[in-house]
């Protein structure tokens, strides 16, 4: 074990391999000494496993009616309590951590390339190119994000493919951003210049050697905004939206719950605490990351 | 200082107003041009909603004729920035009046309900976050760290929910859902259509009363996110200000630790505080679309949900456009403000 730490630390790495592993693992090592980043890691790590082996999980299916058991309050047999179909709320909520992960996993996968992209290609070639993605990205960025999602599931119609593609078109002008401002900063530097002059097409230096370059900052960027995204798939799901019935989304299943509040709160509330600790998580372990990964971005969220 | 100088910094200020107001422009137009997009990319034909699917072909060409949809796109993207900027939105199919009228009617209350959520959302936030930040590491910054981070991962929507619950329902402390009892609906003449606006002015304090009771578990809501985002700021502003050496200059002279707070080190932030401010209130406005809806409230934000569900484009599109330009205009009013008021972002 201490042979291959040792390895991994070793100041003058042989290989290109050694040395990447080497400051992942130094990275690594760094974020799980903050306590909070590492309850948001368990908190997601949770998460996956709930998405992976939910059959197994779950005691009861997400979608099998019970209706002499309606509206039963919490209790040993069903540790959230049923629905207003008898469904118990626990199954339906680890059930639903599948749906939750593949919205942010979709919307992460489909935004932060659009926006890096976009980026890159802006302050690699500064001048027009520049002024108008930015100019772009900037009206973009002044669009109230939750409204604009709002219209245009409105126009594609409800469901959850469009409630991803919705979050994601109002998703990606950070992003871009944030790549122009590191692109601007290592554009004029030396190794950029040998590519250069080796021959390499401006294609093959956005995506070999400028795009790696923003990956850290783009990543603490999408965990950070995993929370806002999951907010605003919960609130689509919540209005009709995003998933529809009987899928177990959580803002559907709060808002299905919404008429008995007053006498049967667990239906509506037991599905919000599943959001709110998977936001907190994502949130932990964002500033987890900055704090290791970037630390002069601090408090300037 | 020669009069060469005042003419270039009057031309250079000229210039920039120039240029400021050629982004503005350019972002409303980006906001029209996207509702317009959205407008065209519905799936449903317009045409076939208005004729219905038993026309004929030259039924169905000559109506497209008339809402013409045959001419290029460019042209009739002109024509719906002319009748945008002429107030036509067009009609709503929902409640059959013009959605300008409706805009109008329901704006008032979404008005109402941010703005008295940003004043509980200033009053609280910035003087936690000058306590968090004055007394580093304490139970109180701890506390005020756990608020901003729960600011972030609340669904406002659930928040409402258990508000209700807990408050109206439980405790008995607030009314309901819905912006006044039935029984004192109508008793006061709307004129601004704020409720406490109007209620005051007639002096009638029973309808104040009702319409504060209604109003203050929503907007207590709205209050509790922007309180999260405005402490969080004011405590990273403050932070740095405290670590000046002019605060330690001021401690060392023996400045009575309150006055080097106040004057010291918190008179320079409050120009960065009014950027954040403005920005929190515009998202209130935007966060307000979830509390309407579970609150009952006729505000814009549930005219939009209602509209949404029933498929009613004009009604969407003319609430994203209010919501939206109004959402610029607090972003870039806070701009020009911080402008004017921080001498170093004048040059």
């Amino acid at each position: 074990m201490s042979a291959v730490r040792d390895w991994l630390l070793d100041d003058s790495p042989a290989s290109r391999l050694q040395a990447s592993l080497g400051r992942s693992w130094r990275s690594f090592s760094a974020l799980m000494r903050n306590p909070l980043a590492v309850a948001g890691a368990l908190i997601i790590l949770a998460l996956i496993v709930m998405a992976v082996f939910a059959p197994w999980i779950a005691p009861y299916s997400a979608i099998g009616q019970d209706l002499a058991n309606r509206l039963a309050p919490p209790s040993a047999l069903h540790w959230m309590g049923t629905d207003e179909l008898g469904r118990d709320i626990f199954s339906r909520v680890v059930f639903g951590s599948r749906i939750t992960l593949m919205i942010v996993t979709m919307v992460a996968v489909i935004s932060a390339p659009i926006g890096l992209l976009v980026g890159a290609i802006s302050g690699y070639f500064g001048g027009w190119t520049d002024r108008v993605l930015m100019g772009l990205t900037d009206i973009f960025l002044s669009m109230p994000k939750l409204i604009l999602a709002l219209a245009f599931v409105a126009a594609l119609g409800p469901g959850i493919e469009n409630a991803i593609i919705a979050i994601a078109i109002t998703a990606w002008p950070v992003y871009a951003r944030i790549a122009r401002a590191e692109t601007i900063t290592f554009r004029d530097s030396e190794f950029i210049a040998a590519v250069q002059l080796q021959g390499a097409s401006s294609a093959r230096v956005i995506l070999r050697h400028v795009l790696p370059l923003c990956a850290s900052s783009t990543i603490i960027r999408v965990t950070l905004d995993m929370a806002g995204i999951i907010l605003t798939a919960a609130g689509l799901g919540f209005l009709g939206l995003g998933a529809q019935p009987p899928l177990p989304e959580w803002g559907a299943m709060i808002s299905s719950g919404r008429n008995f509040i007053l006498d049967q709160w667990w239906v509506a509330t037991m599905p919000g605490f599943a959001i709110i600790a998977v936001s907190l998580g994502f949130c932990f372990l964002g500033d987890g990351l900055r704090d290791v990964l970037d630390p002069k971005q601090r408090d300037g969220r | 200082m020669s009069a060469g100088v005042v003419a270039g910094q009057a031309a250079r200020g000229v210039a920039g107003i120039a240029r400021f107001a050629l982004v503005v422009a350019a972002t409303f137009l980006g906001l029209l041009a996207i509702t317009f997009f959205i407008g065209r990319v519905v799936p449903i034909d317009p045409v076939l909603a208005v004729v219905g699917d038993r026309a004929t072909a030259a039924v169905y060409e000559a109506a497209r004729e008339r809402m013409g949809l045959d001419r290029p796109l460019l042209v009739q993207f002109f024509s719906y920035v002319g009748d945008v900027l002429t107030g036509n939105l067009g009609q709503s199919i929902s409640t059959g009046r013009a959605v300008v009228d409706d805009l109008g009617r329901f704006f008032p209350a979404t008005l109402e309900m941010a703005t008295v959520g940003i004043l509980i959302g200033v009053a609280l936030g910035v003087p936690m976050g000058v306590t968090a930040a004055t007394r580093q590491g304490s139970w109180a910054d701890q506390v005020i760290r756990v608020l901003g981070l729960l600011g972030y991962s609340v669904p406002a929507f659930w928040l409402g929910l258990v508000g209700l619950a807990v408050f109206y329902a439980g405790l008995g402390w607030v009314a309901g859902p819905g912006r006044i009892d039935i029984f004192y609906e109508g008793l006061v003449e709307p004129v601004t259509g704020v409720y406490l606006i109007d209620s005051l002015m007639a002096g009638e304090w029973e309808v104040f009363r009702n319409a504060a009771s209604h109003l203050l578990l929503p907007a207590s809501i709205l209050g509790f996110f922007s309180l999260a985002y405005i402490a969080r700021m004011t405590r990273s502003f403050m932070l740095d200000q405290l670590s000046q050496e002019y605060v330690t200059t001021a401690r060392v002279k023996g400045v009575p630790e309150r006055r080097v707070i106040w004057r010291h080190a918190f008179y320079p932030i409050r120009i960065q505080l009014i950027t954040v401010i403005g920005l929190s209130y515009a998202s209130l406005l935007e966060g307000s679309v979830m509390i309407e809806t579970v609150f009952s409230w006729p505000g814009i934000g549930r005219y939009l949900t209602v509209a949404l569900l029933n498929a009613d484009m004009n009604a969407v599109l003319g609430a994203t456009l209010v919501i939206g330009s109004v959402f610029i205009l607090i972003n870039k009013a806070s701009d020009v403000l911080y402008r004017i008021l921080d001498p170093r972002a004048r040059r």
